[in-house]
């Protein structure tokens, strides 16, 4: 399975990089920007993607602000062309707020995708049960997308349009992410028939503690029940005033199930998907109000 | 000659090859210091100077006729050398027979590219010639295709409905093969007596779904004429080369000696390689076409899609029991949908005729009444895989046994062991001898194992926890060694089964043997020379194995069915002593002694019995055979060589195993998890401890897959859903636990080193184990499950059907 | 559009220049171009693992790369291992343990062991079944797979802490 041909081009920085994707779409071309690949190659492979020109953003990684990992601003920046790899291992140095962020990187495929695929790609890429589009939302972040136009900030919550479109202009390079809202109670959690595979079903939730330690409220996020991923506010409401425990978490994740209406595929039914919505709920709260009691 | 003094005296000279120092013992493989570097030669690997590549155009419906193919975009695209249709490559169909009456086979012929109709999706309708791999896909997309679509069948239910769409003009009705082979006169009789006399009867109907094989190296070839050698050499990675040069000399129509088929080493096969595939003869058409060697390696979807699938079967099987649960009938009717074809040389027959033969399993049954029948469809055709028919009866036979239990409120093991051939050789209702082997052995060992690691206790205590832990067991045995006797009772026309050996020493004493089995990670290279190397009393450097080349090796049938080392093994075994025993002779005379009075004295000589410091070192021998030939005993041809042969008699002989299980299920999500896996197998004498482990874990790793994971599954349309990997589910090492195996010895008595076959066991028993295990997990629900892949979201639906105390528990992690 | 593209490309620590068009993968490369054919193709959409090579000491999927991508990288394939003909420790494992049968995925395991060992040295078998995940085998069903690895990683453990006590 070979790709079509394609012409190539390394950008040497982020203004050349804009600049060429200006000026191939206004030749008429189709450009794409490749980072890691790993979502972009195997869709070429099959000759499903056929971009006329890529643009490689290979180069910028000598760029730190494109790889780093930051504080500021009590937001966590991740630059766009930090591998998951980077994330997974950063640990704890993430900070209690976003630990979750390397905690979930187990989930994404296998040690060989983390090592090249790019916090930036896969977002762009849009795919609904990607672990980073899950995350987005689960902790407001905000995707710094620059082009001809200048920068801007897409919230999370605009980013994401479903099958595998999102808000990022064709012409346009995602260079940081900034996660605006740290979560210490948070966990993600999926179900694949096989390990490493694409959720069938994902879910990504935070549960916030008042000053007393009781629950305020929380954030449901899921993945693989829509053609985008998905806040969930009946769930969320849910856990408002709450007490944290078993039949708690299991009531916010049938209501989850009952806000949903998941696609039936070679994956699985739609009641299935509804079925794993309400145990993975469930189960991720569990994960993330345990982890406020360890630390 | 002058002997040359030695030290210490030899050992027995009654040499026995099990008392070698090769055989029994886990050596160094031969295989891996190439494999592991980097340095194997897979057919991929080969490049020849001005080599073109193939690709081909497809069809993307899975039924349809007045097929019309436009290639002349397709031969102006940059980097196309060539394109061909049917019509311009001109080459016979690839027809595989059966000696039975029209009433039981409808012979149909594959022809090697599309030419009228198109009988399934992915089917090969033109090749395209190109300068590089990239350029040849470019050539492919750039074919128009059209056809008129006709309605598909994509099933068994719509294959045998009355008015169905027929796939083949000659089979009417989609029936390839419908074979009653036995209906003993007691069947009725038994039904009747244990409706009314205290005994049970149980029905089941188990289906498992389409697999493929999916070797990890994808099919491929590489060929090119030799103008030199006037030959067109053939370089594939097939399981079966002589057969491969049969059927394409045929179907180019030149003389078979002009076709050379050689084998590089092989990444796997398990009898998706064992058929003759379209494509290495359209390849090969077309390097002899171009005078330019050509390849063609397959790409993965083209492997998901498009090569030789199996498995897809639906048994109805009725059984009769006793009160005391012992078995006195049983009647089945078997289905199995074989896609497309008939495949070479095997034919549509190969599934449902193994089942027939073979259904009463390791079980005493008395009366037995089957039909069996091969069904047409819109789908790729189905080819041997590992077992063929083995996992699905004793699938069938397996659920059969824990019906029967429960409705006799009896343990489904003291019913199994109620029913086990124990007393050997048993010849059964099937007219099938079955050689001693360890059925209740194995199944006490297997017990005994979880029982002991203490499954049992953790299964009740979990259970009033809420977690559903189940235990699963599946008994079988494996007919291994099939030689020409159990081929023919099938009524195949090309009829495997023996093996030949060539054993060749030269002037340094060291040697070559040659196969016509057909390596392909089963370590015949190790397993083979250990062999041999024990016969003549070798050092295991000092023996070469050769396989893999129609030039070199007489005939063979190559490697399938567990036949290698059983009738391979015995044929390099008699080679071996053949020429030991010329050795023997040559060195009798050159010591000046008679031939019963000389050895081989297990270390590369032979020695006088009467005095062993007289002897001849097999340089020795082998200096005076080739350079000093007028010292030879005058009757003795010059030369070291020895040629023998190996079939077996009769029905084969049959490993056996039990494996036991035990699963847990996700009660939140349905997920199948193995806690345990215990084997307990019997294959005979062990040649290589390691290799026959690894067959059973590699052969179990792949039940496990067709038990839980795998599916080719079709829209209905007939489109293949699954083209990725992302949608075929190969389990990973996340999926398949540490598997322990035991190991029973019952040698064989007509193998020459006492062997039995191993390659298939693993898979045979392992889908039956795991869905008794989920069965039992899942026994207070009621529900029961017949068919696999188990699919997560079935068990989800049982356990959440179950009473309410399991609600609480539904959540927990 | 598809113009070739000379690039420098080192690979096991050997410069070595080739002209390809875009479009030509790694894997391609490494095979056809460079001769370099211990690594293996068996998907060509990232999911077998088979073509794994080291791209600055990380495991990687060579087909899921374009050979234009890694111009500026240290690739080290199958044949970067063992020394003058000796087989590493990691291979010397596999042998030991059987943990190859065809041999065609062998490669790849390999390097995604190297690569993950170095990252992970002390790495238990529970962990090195999880990295093993990401390829997949046909023939062996794992188990000798993640017994080789574990037996190399205990090994390099106790090479280099020679003092502690070694576990059989």
């Amino acid at each position: 399975m070979k790709p079509a041909a394609f012409g190539y081009h390394r950008a040497h920085d982020v203004t050349d990089a804009i600049g060429l994707l200006g000026e191939f779409t206004a030749a008429g071309a189709e450009p794409k920007v490749i980072a890691g690949g790993q979502s972009l190659i195997p869709m070429m492979n099959f000759r499903l993607a056929r971009p006329d020109v890529l643009v490689d953003l290979a180069p910028l990684r000598r760029d730190p602000t494109l790889t780093a990992i930051r504080r500021e601003d009590g937001a966590l920046r991740i630059g766009a062309l930090t591998t998951h790899r980077a994330v997974e291992v950063a640990g704890s140095a993430l900070g209690r707020g976003f630990g979750v962020l390397a905690e979930a990187m187990r989930w994404v495929g296998h040690l060989p995708i983390r090592s090249r695929g790019t916090v930036g790609g896969s977002l762009v890429h849009g795919d609904a049960t990607a672990e980073w589009c899950l995350l987005a939302l689960l902790l407001d972040a905000q995707i710094v997308a620059e082009g001809p136009r200048g920068r801007r900030l897409i919230p999370a919550a605009e980013m994401f349009h479903g099958f595998y479109t999102t808000a990022v202009a064709p012409d346009e390079v995602v260079t940081e992410v900034r996660f605006t809202r740290p979560a210490p109670r948070a966990a993600l959690t999926e179900f694949a028939r096989r390990h490493g595979d694409f959720a069938t079903v994902g879910a990504a939730v935070a549960l916030d503690t008042g000053a007393s330690g009781t629950l305020t409220g929380g954030r449901v996020v899921l993945g693989g029940v829509a053609p985008a991923p998905v806040r969930v506010p009946e769930a969320e409401a849910v856990l408002a005033g709450g007490t944290p425990g078993p039949e708690l978490f299991d009531a916010c994740g049938a209501a989850a199930a009952a806000a949903v209406d998941p696609p039936t595929d070679a994956a699985g039914s739609g009641a299935y998907r509804r079925r794993l919505t309400r145990t993975l709920v469930a189960r991720a709260l569990r994960q993330a109000w345990e982890k406020g009691n360890t630390e | 000659m002058t002997p040359r003094a030695t030290g210490e005296p030899r050992r027995d000279p009654r040499f026995d090859g099990r008392a070698g120092r090769w055989v029994g013992a886990s050596v160094p493989r031969r295989e891996d210091p190439r494999l592991l570097t980097g340095r194997g030669r897979f057919v991929d690997d080969i490049t020849l100077p001005g080599m073109l590549h193939a690709a081909f155009v497809r069809a993307t419906v899975a039924h349809g006729e007045n097929l019309r193919v436009d290639l002349s975009a397709t031969r102006a695209v940059e980097g196309v050398v060539a394109a061909f249709t049917a019509a311009e490559l001109d080459l016979g169909d690839i027809v595989a027979l059966l000696d039975r009456p029209p009433e039981e086979f409808a012979p149909t012929a594959m022809p090697v590219l599309a030419r009228d109709k198109i009988r399934f999706s992915g089917e090969p309708v033109a090749l395209v010639i190109a300068r590089d791999p990239y350029r040849a896909e470019d050539g492919v997309e750039a074919a128009v295709v059209d056809c008129d679509p006709l309605p598909a069948v994509v099933s068994e239910e719509t294959a045998l409905a009355p008015d169905a769409p027929t796939v083949h003009d000659e089979a009417p009705g989609n029936v390839l093969v419908d074979v009653s082979m036995f209906d003993t006169p007691g069947v009725d009789p038994a039904f009747e007596a244990a409706g009314t006399g205290g005994g049970c009867v149980v029905e089941v109907h188990t289906r498992t779904g389409r697999q493929n094989a999916l070797p990890l190296e994808t099919r491929g070839v590489v060929a090119s004429w030799d103008a030199r050698d006037d030959q067109l050499l053939v370089q594939t990675c097939t399981q079966v080369p002589h057969q491969v040069r049969t059927a394409l000399a045929r179907s180019l129509r030149v003389p078979e000696r002009t076709v050379r088929v050689t084998v590089p080493d092989m990444g796997g096969g398990f009898g998706q390689k064992c058929v003759v595939g379209r494509e290495e003869i359209a390849v090969a058409a077309a390097a002899r076409r171009l005078d330019r060697p050509v390849k063609w390696i397959e790409d993965r979807r083209e492997a998901l899609t498009a090569a030789f699938l199996a498995r897809e079967q639906h048994y109805r099987t009725r059984a009769a029991f006793d009160a005391e649960g012992r078995i006195t009938a049983l009647d089945v009717d078997v289905v199995c949908d074989m896609g497309a074809y008939s495949c070479y040389p095997f034919t549509a027959g190969i599934e449902p005729l193994m089942a027939s033969a073979e259904m009463p399993s390791v079980y005493q049954v008395p009366e037995y009444r089957v039909r069996a029948r091969a069904i047409a469809s819109n789908k790729a055709p189905t080819a041997p895989y590992r077992g063929v028919s083995r996992p699905q009866y004793v699938m069938a036979m397996e659920r059969v046994m824990e019906r029967a239990a429960r409705e006799l409120g009896l343990d489904p093991l003291e019913v199994r062991r109620r029913n086990l051939i124990t007393r050997f050789p048993y010849t059964g209702v099937n007219g099938v001898t079955y050689d001693p082997g360890t059925y209740r052995e194995s199944l006490d060992l297997a017990e005994a194992a979880l029982r002991d690691e203490g499954w049992y206790d953790l299964r009740e205590r979990a259970g009033a926890e809420g977690r559903r832990i189940g235990i699963g067991y599946s008994c079988f045995s494996e007919r291994t060694g099939y030689g020409s006797d159990a081929f023919a009772k099938r009524k195949m026309t090309v009829v495997p089964g023996f093996d030949i050996s060539e054993v060749r020493m030269d002037t340094t004493g060291a040697v070559v043997v040659t196969s016509g089995t057909m390596n392909h990670g089963q370590s015949h290279e190790t397993t083979l020379a250990q062999i041999v190397a024990d016969r003549l009393g070798l050092h295991l450097d000092q023996v070469k194995l050769r396989q893999g080349d129609t030039e070199r090796i007489a005939y063979g049938w190559g490697t399938f069915a567990s036949r290698s080392v059983t009738i391979g093994g015995s044929a390099v075994s008699l080679a071996a002593d053949k020429l030991g025993q010329r050795l023997r002779v040559i060195a009798a005379h050159l010591l000046e002694t008679d031939v019963d009075n000389v050895a081989l004295d297990g270390d590369g000589g032979v020695i006088r019995i009467d005095d062993p410091q007289q002897r001849l070192s097999f340089a020795d021998i082998a200096e005076v055979a080739h350079l000093r030939s007028h010292l030879l005993p005058k009757d003795v041809e010059p030369a070291l060589s020895a040629t023998a042969s190996f079939d077996v008699p009769g029905d084969g002989t049959f490993s056996n195993a039990t494996h036991a299980v035990v699963v847990e299920t996700d009660p939140g999500t349905g997920q199948v998890r193995i806690l345990r896996y215990v084997c307990v197998e019997d294959c005979g004498v062990v040649i290589h401890p390691k290799v026959v482990d690894g067959q059973c874990r590699g052969g179990i790793a792949q039940g496990i897959a067709g038990a839980l994971f795998e599916e080719v599954t079709y829209a209905d349309n007939g489109e293949p859903s699954a083209g990725s990997f992302i949608d075929y589910l190969v389990p990973t090492a996340a999926e398949i636990p540490d598997i322990t195996v035991s190991h029973l010895e019952t040698p064989c008595a007509f193998t020459e080193n006492g062997a039995k076959g191993a390659g298939e066991g693993g898979t045979i028993g392992a889908p039956a184990a795991v869905l008794n295990a989920v069965n039992d997990a899942l026994r207070h629900t009621g529900v029961e499950l017949d068919a696999t892949p188990i699919h997560p979201e079935t068990v989800l639906a049982a356990l959440d059907a179950a009473p309410a105390r399991l609600e609480e528990a539904s959540t927990a992690p | 559009m598809s113009d070739k593209h000379l690039i420098e490309l080192t690979v096991n620590g050997t410069g070595h220049e080739v002209l390809v068009e875009p479009r030509r993968t790694l894997l391609d490369v490494l095979r056809h171009d460079l001769g370099l054919t211990g690594t293996h193709t068996g998907c060509e959409h990232g999911v077998c693992g088979a073509c794994t090579v080291l791209v600055d000491g990380e495991p990687v999927r060579a087909c899921l790369v374009f050979a234009v991508q890694a111009e500026t990288a240290d690739v080290r394939t199958v044949e970067s291992l063992g020394r003058d003909g000796e087989l590493s420790d990691l291979q010397q494992a596999f042998a030991e343990h059987h943990g190859l049968q065809c041999g065609f995925c062998t490669p790849g395991f390999l390097m995604l062991a190297e690569g993950f060992l170095a990252q992970r040295p002390d790495a238990d078998r529970a962990e090195i079944r999880e990295a093993v995940s990401a390829n997949l085998c046909r023939c062996t069903g794992y188990q000798t797979i993640v017994d080789a690895v574990a037996a190399t990683a205990t090994r390099r453990r106790c090479q280099s802490a020679p003092q502690e006590e070694t576990t059989p």
